[in-house]
């Protein structure tokens, strides 16, 4: 008799514990032969709600952490990515397509993320500077992150277009409330189990699944989410500035109808930190 | 020897009263002052497309008053959607056709003569901007004109410079850009809208507020007299509709808007969907905080400047402050001292401190958030000066005793008006002053560099102003966090917001 494989449940990574829903609904994940592989969390506006709570909880702490140490950090995210690479190779594959290109697109993770690593203790060197105002003030002017960043993973690429996304907002401090793939969430699943392995403090990046049309407006009028950040397409685009306007969120769109190259050169760039990044001026009397 | 010491320790006696203060009241009137500059005004003002004043095409025009004295000081053309397709078909012509493929140190040479132009006749839109705005003389003179005019000298100088902006990307205009400005430094935010996105190669069509059309109209001569091509800078006058159709016109690229946060949001819906970029300057309630160790003589002095500085109209103003409680009483005592020989009045006098309110709109509304604060139990103290029988003045005011709940300690009032909280700790200080939708500015008031730079850390504000408040400068970028609105103008920062990367 052969045995009974142990199939795992699918949990969302939120406030770094694994959680079901809220609602206690789910969808069920076929794989591509159209098989049952699981039932994916349906979060709703409540886990939003939650998922926003743990990301402010965290954000101080995270924000005020040494750059030197977020860049650790990230690096060991992309440590425990390349260790379980096969396993998240296999999550791509539930979607179809080549195994060559699955196994791409997570190198190309990794990459991404030792990309950002390196950049957490310099995007300032290169974004601030010093002002040499007319008056006798040492004026300079820094960054600083946003706050609660929201982000809309695309469907397509939904690891490296998530990561893509994720990593330039956490890299300067900020904290991530993101929805996954609705059509292949499983790898933002797995995704969470390497975040909660990686040092990354709990509730920096919450990571949901669900329906994009429940979740989307949700998204859309979150005060406390400073920022969105994501690929969408025209309705959704409207959605989510329409509910900016309430609370003056800053937006930064991809459009889902032309998404952007992943595995191309500009899909990661020191503009896409500055995208979620404030500017910050200071005058300090120069005297006695 | 003894009996010499004994002598010297003794005070002067004044009979028990405390030192006087040096408080005339109305006790000697200042010689008037009057400030004389011709301010070469026309009686009617056109509007400004393709290097041309050109009637509006409804013949429509509407009055521009002296809030000082509520005096006709010329008409004003009142655009129409017609107006406005026209000045976008301008700007994009002159994109297409000359500004957009000219080498950046060509238009680097314009932008360096409006600025010399404009110091030429300083003096004379100094007076211009006073009685078009009510904002006190010396205030235009010694603030708005020049800081205009380095404005464009020193983003002249970006022109040839774009490689500089974004390292690692390809810079590039944005092409044409609609922006809409508001009435409290009229001459200034035109500079602070049009040098940046010129010195990238932008065109642009922008909106004056419909009671300040006066020096952005001045500018356009300017603008003749610099042979800048025609089409670069359309200016379209009237009110809000005009506004509306600036910011919703298909051809901008990208729209720029300073003003309240609440027309700010209806912007921001109207655009919804829309794949136009936006920057937004909008409203703020700053906290001034001072500290028990703050030299406070000079911390009132900027107290006094963060509220009454142009009439309190100041987006970033210091409407909240928060004193520590240990000198609370002793910073309160000598505010209203300060504030009682501040001189209200007349805006066209050299003396005056504090000029006029700038429409009866806007008085209405002061004077509708003061009455909140008195129904909602704040203390209101106001300076008792005599203030002129015509025109739009708000006496100088503060509140003590109020708290965070309160009305005039949420919401941006836009003028004279002080609303005073206090404080026990730093944390308390900084909980306090986060407290609010807005983010724009903030200040600080301590002898301890540590905590200038621990609060500068702390506060969600994009400007800090530290032993200081209310100061600009063309190389500082300027520019809100939260419902404060979002982009930055100045500095190298601010060209981001005027340039596509590629």
């Amino acid at each position: 008799m052969t045995r009974l494989p142990i199939t795992k449940t699918p949990k969302v990574y939120v406030g770094g514990v694994f959680i079901r829903s809220e609602s206690a609904r789910v969808f069920p994940l076929k794989d591509a032969e159209g098989n049952f592989f699981g039932n994916i969390p349906q979060c709703t506006r409540k886990d939003l709600r939650n998922a926003v709570e743990a990301a402010a909880k965290a954000g101080p702490g995270w924000a005020k952490r040494t750059a030197y140490n977020r860049a650790q950090i990230l690096y060991r995210l992309g440590e425990m990515i390349e260790a379980r690479a096969g396993e998240l190779t296999e999550a791509l594959l539930l979607g179809g397509g080549a195994k060559s290109a699955a196994a791409r697109e997570v190198v190309a993770s990794v990459d991404r993320l030792i990309y950002y690593a390196g950049w957490a203790d310099k995007y300032e060197q290169v974004l601030g500077n010093v002002n040499p105002v007319a008056a006798p003030y040492f004026n300079f002017t820094v960054t600083e992150p946003m706050g609660i960043i929201g982000v809309i993973a695309p469907e397509a690429a939904p690891l490296l277009g998530l990561i893509s996304l994720v990593a330039p907002a956490i890299t300067s401090g900020n904290t991530v409330v993101a929805l996954a793939s609705t059509t292949q969430p499983y790898p933002a699943i797995l995704l969470g189990e390497m975040l909660a392995t990686s040092d990354l403090p709990g509730g920096v990046v919450n990571l949901l699944t669900g329906f994009r049309k429940e979740m989307i407006p949700t998204f859309a009028t979150h005060t406390h989410l400073r920022a969105l950040v994501g690929v969408v397409n025209a309705d959704e685009r409207k959605t989510l500035a329409l509910g900016a306007a309430d609370s003056v969120k800053r937006t930064q769109f991809f459009k889902a109808e032309s998404p952007p190259d992943w595995f191309a050169g500009p899909a990661q760039s020191l503009e896409a930190i500055r995208a979620t990044l404030e500017f910050k001026t200071t005058w300090h009397p120069i005297g006695a | 020897m003894s009996t010499l010491v004994a002598e010297k320790k003794k005070p002067v006696a004044r009979g028990g009263r405390p030192a006087p203060e040096l408080i005339f009241g109305d006790l000697w009137e200042f010689d008037p002052a009057p400030e004389s500059a011709d301010p070469k005004l026309k009686a009617r003002y056109d509007l400004f497309i393709d290097g041309k004043f050109v009637a509006p095409k409804s013949g429509k025009y509407f009055d521009t008053i002296n809030p000082a004295n509520e005096q006709k000081l010329a008409e004003i053309a009142l655009a129409s959607a017609a107006d406005v397709d026209a000045a976008y078909a301008a700007a994009q012509r002159a994109f297409d056709t000359t500004w957009g493929k000219m080498p950046g140190r060509e238009r680097a040479k314009y932008l360096y003569r409006i600025a010399r132009l404009l110091q030429d006749r300083a003096r004379e839109f100094a007076v211009a901007e006073t009685l078009d705005g009510g904002k006190p003389v010396k205030e235009s003179r010694d603030f708005d004109v020049p800081m205009a005019a380095a404005h464009f000298f020193y983003h002249a100088g970006w022109a040839d410079k774009l490689d500089y902006v974004a390292p690692g990307r390809r810079v590039a205009p944005l092409g044409v850009v609609g922006q809409v400005i508001p009435w409290n430094f009229p001459l200034l935010m035109c500079a602070w809208k049009l040098a940046p996105a010129l010195a990238m190669g932008n065109c642009v069509v922008l909106k004056p507020a419909e009671t300040t059309s006066i020096t952005a109209l001045k500018l356009a001569e300017i603008f003749q007299d610099a042979g800048l091509p025609p089409g670069v800078v359309n200016f379209v006058t009237g009110a809000g509709e005009v506004g509306a159709a600036v910011m919703n016109h298909p051809t901008p690229a990208k729209v720029a808007f300073t003003g309240s946060t609440e027309v700010g949001k209806l912007i921001m819906r109207s655009l919804a969907g829309s794949d136009k970029k936006m920057t937004m300057e909008l409203g703020g309630k700053a906290a001034n905080i001072v500290f028990d160790d703050a030299p406070l003589d000079q911390a009132v002095e900027g107290i006094v400047n963060g509220i009454f500085f142009n009439q309190g109209h100041v987006c970033c103003a210091g409407s909240r402050l928060l004193v520590q409680e240990s000198v609370a009483d002793q910073v309160i005592a000598k505010l209203k001292n300060r504030i009682r020989v501040l001189r209200v009045g007349d805006p066209m006098d050299k003396n005056t401190d504090v000029g006029a309110i700038n429409s009866r709109e806007q008085l209405d509304r002061i004077r509708q958030l003061v009455d909140v604060g008195v129904r909602e139990g704040g203390e209101m103290f106001q300076s008792a000066c005599r203030l002129p029988t015509k025109g739009f003045y708000f006496r100088p005011t503060i509140f003590s005793g109020v708290s965070m709940s309160h009305r005039i300690a949420r919401e941006e009032i836009f003028g004279p008006v002080l609303s005073i909280l206090t404080f026990r700790t730093v944390d308390e200080a900084i909980e306090k002053a986060n407290n609010t939708a807005y983010g724009l500015s903030a200040g600080v008031w301590t002898d301890k560099g540590a905590r200038i730079l621990k609060l500068s850390t702390e506060l969600k504000a994009g400007v800090v102003w530290a032993n200081t408040y209310n100061k600009f400068d063309p190389t500082s970028p300027f520019g809100g966090y939260k419902e404060s609105g979002f982009g930055r103008e100045g500095g190298r920062q601010g060209l981001l917001d005027y340039v596509k990367l590629s």
